[in-house]
Order: C-alpha cells, then structure tokens, then sequence
C-alpha cells in the first residue's frame, strides 16, 4: 500500500505546528510515505448544493495527483482537508455519472479511478502502527498531564466519514497510549464556532465557550486539538471568548501532533511550541516533558 | 555583395476565418503574417513579433472541435479552418504597492490580491497559456504561501492575459505572478555578492577615468575603437583571457 501525504495550504501557512511533528513522526514510527509532487486546495470545504460538481473538482483533481504518483491512500493530518477529500472522494464513487461528468471537464488529466483511499493521520496510527506500538516508541510519556480531547465536527461528521463511527474514542486511545490522562470531556464533539466566529462573531463566541467551559469542568490542564480553524477559535480567540463568558478559565490549547512530538522525544523545533500560547509552553516545562530552555 | 537566391517554396492556401470572414491564406504562414495578407493592418497588439511580449494572444476554434485553442499570432502557423479572435488585450486589475514597504510574506501577496482565494482549481488557466505556464500550479503554491515556487512555476509567463480572459474565480493571476517574482528576486533570493561588488567599484570610481576619456575622443576614433576591438572567438573556452585588460576590473 504506497501512501501519499496530502499537506493542505494552512499547514504550510499557519499551522506548521500542525504538520512537522506529524510527519517526523512517521518516519520514526517506520511508515513510509510521500508527500505529493503536486497538489491545490483541497477546496477547504464540502460544497452541500445537489448539482455543484466544480466545487468537487478541486478535491478530486487531488486524488488523481495521488493516482499518477501510484498510490492507493492519501492521508491529511488536516481535519478540514480530510473531511473534504473524504466526502468528495464517496461522491464520485457512489455516483458514476457525477464521476463521468467531473472526468470529462477534467479532459486534461487522466480519468480518476475511484480508487483512493482517504485517510486521516490518527486512523493511519491506529491501522498501520497500532497503539500499543506506539506506546513502545514513546520516550517522554505525557505521565500526568489531564487533557480534553477536542475532536469538533469534521473529523466525526457526516457519520460516513467520521474516524470514529462506533464512539470507540480513537483520539482518547491515543492519547492514552502516549501516556496523558483523558478527562471525561462532554463537548468533546461540539462545534467550536467555525466560520461563524468572523461572520457572526457573537454566535460564534458562544459556541467556543461552551467548548471551553466543558474543558474547565472536566478540570483539563490542556485542551487538544486537530484542526487550524478549531486553534483559531478556541487557541487564538480564547482570550476574547474567557473574557465574554462567565466563570470561564484559560486553558492551554495544543494539536495532538505536539503530543506526539513531544512523547516521541522529537527535536523541539519539529514541535514548533513557538507557536503555542505561553499558558501551554508553561504548562509543558513545569510538567518536565520540556526543557525550559528549549521553550 | 553577392545577389541574393530567391528559393521558392511550395505553399498551397487554406482557408481561414478571421472575426468570422473567410480569406484564403498561403499556408506557410503565421497568423499574423496571414492576417496582414488578408489586408488587416496591425497598429496595436502586435508587439515584438518575436513571441515574447504577450502582445498578440489569438484565441481560436477549429471546426468540429468544442476545444479552445490559444497561441501567439506571430508565431502559430495557420491551420485550415481556423475560426480566429484576437485578444491583444484583457481588462485585468493590478494591485498598487509601494515594493520597499511590502514585506516578502503570503500575506502581503493574499490583501493585494485576496481574490487568489476564489479559484476552484478548473484549471482553465494552464490549458489556455499559450506559453504552457500551469498556473494553476503556481496559484496553489501562492495559497500555500510558497513564493519562491509560484516565481519558479511562472517563470515563462509573458503576461498576455489569456489565464485571466478564462478564470472562473476573475482573478488576474499573471499580476499576482509578477508581485511573487519581485518580492522572491527582490527580497527572498539570496542576493548576487558579485552584482554588488561591480555596483560598488562603478559608484567608487573604476570606470571615471575611461568614461571620460572615450567621452572625448571623436567619432572616427570612436568607431577605429570600435571596429577593432579585441572579441573573444566563438568556440574559446573558459581560460580565454582579452590581451589587454583596459575597461576591465
């Protein structure tokens, strides 16, 4: 099974904080992989319209990078790329015609063959690592730490593509493997405010608060991510949103690839905690999984 | 001077439409020879007639083929049946900026240009350059914020416009290309050290005394000079050195 890395345009934008434990990572866990030669956005979102097929073009155009390159799997680390590869990719296998269509305007590419896969990093961890392989190579376990699995929307929903379909906590698993206490968290699969936090900022606001109220009873040290708009609303904007709310604490935000990083023993500058808030970074370094100095 | 040999060459016509009239046109020539043969008289979008300004993209069908086919008129060879437009021209909006205030980042280049966000990959840009630019390549690169790929990618680009005539999301990606080619050759390239020597000698002074002695020497003098200058033969090598080094530092 040869295996291509779909980045996504944020992660070499804004969140290579995201991205660079992430793909280290593999090398050390022994996955192999390349990352695309060529690639676009994946087109960011899903378009819901029956009859929008140009919006689908972009993502598929993607799965046929994969093709020519002679892969079988894709897999993003972005939940936002995921989601939309992933439902763009059952479209065009569920529906001939509409793969025909796309096919056609496309007369400059080779045909897609529907025969991609589309995965997300976590579900490549759990299938071509496993778990408790995992937990042999970690170095640094993340003993103690109390953290709030954040999965949000695009990772769980539509059911279809969810990576988690049967609520077996695949995020929990891992972060468990890597040594971190999961606290029992109930808007663990909320919605964190999406798109609405700049076009309707008030409703917006009050999504992530809920969010970060949730992590502040469950008594979470850290709350954990996997998605750039998901960091934007509640890493970026917390400070505005503990503000709004009340009874509302601040709690550090990190992607579950630091973690990984981190618990891998992997050079700090892959972690990119620069990037991180200074609660998280302080967080880090009093629990020794840092060096002070590193930070 | 030995007269010149006037070879004939065997060319049959064809028939091409221009705006949607028929001429018929010797078929050796390019389309915008034929069209001048057809009595049409460039005064603009003709440029350097060499295929490198941008100047005459042509935009054509052949018939019974739904495909849009693009080529510069100085250079593409007439075909028969060829329904021909010109498009010396697309209106395209070019952000201004001041080049020593912009910081070398993609977000520079995404407020300038924000509607670089609005392209769905169609890919229509690449399959009408003329010069087989994939600009939908170096638009992804932008997004992703990879400059110094979207500068590389476009490299060849010579701004004709036909990308921007096509593009679904009505961005002029050409000016988007260049802004990426000043900021990655301004700002981002490692910078050439031997360029700012020559700079620094010439702003120094080690070209005064010979610039002011050419400056009075007179014409016949001036072409003597010229004539009998010291070139470097066609096949020398790289240990080639002039027998004298004046002018030189």
């Amino acid at each position: 099974m040869k295996i291509a890395y779909y980045p996504g345009c944020t992660m070499k934008t804004k969140a290579a904080n995201l991205e660079l434990a992430a793909v280290e990572a593999l090398n050390v866990l022994g996955v192999e992989f390349t990352e695309l030669e060529r690639w676009n956005c994946c087109g960011a979102v899903f378009s819901l319209a029956e009859d929008d097929l140009i919006h689908h073009v972009a993502p598929v155009r993607n799965l046929i990078r994969a093709q020519q390159e002679g892969c079988e799997t894709v897999v993003t680390i972005c939940s936002q790329c995921y989601n939309t590869l992933a439902r763009a990719n059952l479209l065009v296998r569920g529906d001939e015609e509409k793969l025909d269509t796309i096919n056609r305007f496309m007369d400059e590419e080779p045909d897609y063959d529907g025969g991609i896969e589309v995965v997300h990093y976590l579900t490549l961890l759990r299938d071509q690592v496993g778990w408790d392989a995992l937990k042999e190579k970690v170095v640094q376990p993340l003993d103690g730490l109390k953290v709030a699995p954040f999965y949000g929307c695009t990772l769980l929903r539509p059911d279809e593509v969810s990576i988690d379909p049967l609520n077996e906590g695949i995020l929990e698993d891992f972060l468990c493997a890597l040594g971190a206490e999961v606290v029992p968290f109930s808007a663990a699969t909320e919605c964190c405010g999406s798109y609405q936090m700049l076009a309707h900022p008030e409703e917006g606001m009050q999504r992530a608060a809920k969010v970060i109220g949730s992590a502040n009873r469950a008594g979470a040290e850290a709350l954990v991510l996997s998605c750039p708009l998901c960091e934007y609303n509640l890493g970026s904007r917390q400070p505005e949103v503990v503000a709004m709310g009340e009874d509302l604490e601040e709690v550090p935000t990190l992607y579950f690839t630091q973690l990984l990083g981190i618990a891998l023993g992997l050079e700090s500058d892959l972690c990119r905690l620069d990037l991180a808030g200074r609660a998280a970074r302080d967080l880090l370094t009093e629990k020794n999984f840092v060096a002070a100095a590193t930070v | 001077m030995a007269s010149a040999t006037v070879t004939e060459v065997e060319s049959k016509t064809v028939p091409i439409y221009v705006m949607g009239k028929k001429y018929d046109v010797p078929d050796t020539l390019t389309i915008m020879k034929a069209m001048e043969y057809a009595g049409y008289q460039y005064i603009r979008g003709c440029g350097c007639r060499g295929g490198i300004c941008g100047a005459c993209a042509t935009v054509y069908r052949k018939a019974g083929d739904y495909k849009i086919y693009t080529g510069l008129a100085c250079q593409t060879v007439v075909e028969p049946e060829m329904y021909l437009a010109q498009l010396p021209f697309y209106p395209a909006n070019r952000a201004e900026y001041d080049f020593e205030k912009l910081d070398a980042t993609p977000e520079s280049i995404f407020k300038l240009y924000p509607e670089l966000f609005r392209c769905v990959a169609c890919n229509a840009c690449s399959k009408v350059c003329p010069m087989d630019v994939e600009v939908l390549d170096y638009v992804s690169a932008l997004k992703r914020g990879d400059i110094e790929a979207a500068a590389e990618i476009s490299f060849d680009c010579i701004q004709c416009g036909l990308c921007t005539s096509r593009c679904m999301g009505e961005m002029a990606q050409y000016h988007i290309a260049q802004l990426a080619r000043r900021l990655y050759g301004g700002k981002l390239a490692p910078k050439a050290e031997h360029l700012q020597k020559m700079c620094d000698d010439i702003e120094g002074g080690a070209f005064d005394d010979d610039l002011t002695r050419l400056k009075a020497t007179g014409e016949d003098e001036l072409k003597k000079t010229y004539t009998e200058r010291e070139m470097e033969p066609a096949m020398s090598d790289e240990s080639w050195k002039p027998e004298s080094s004046a002018g030189l530092v």
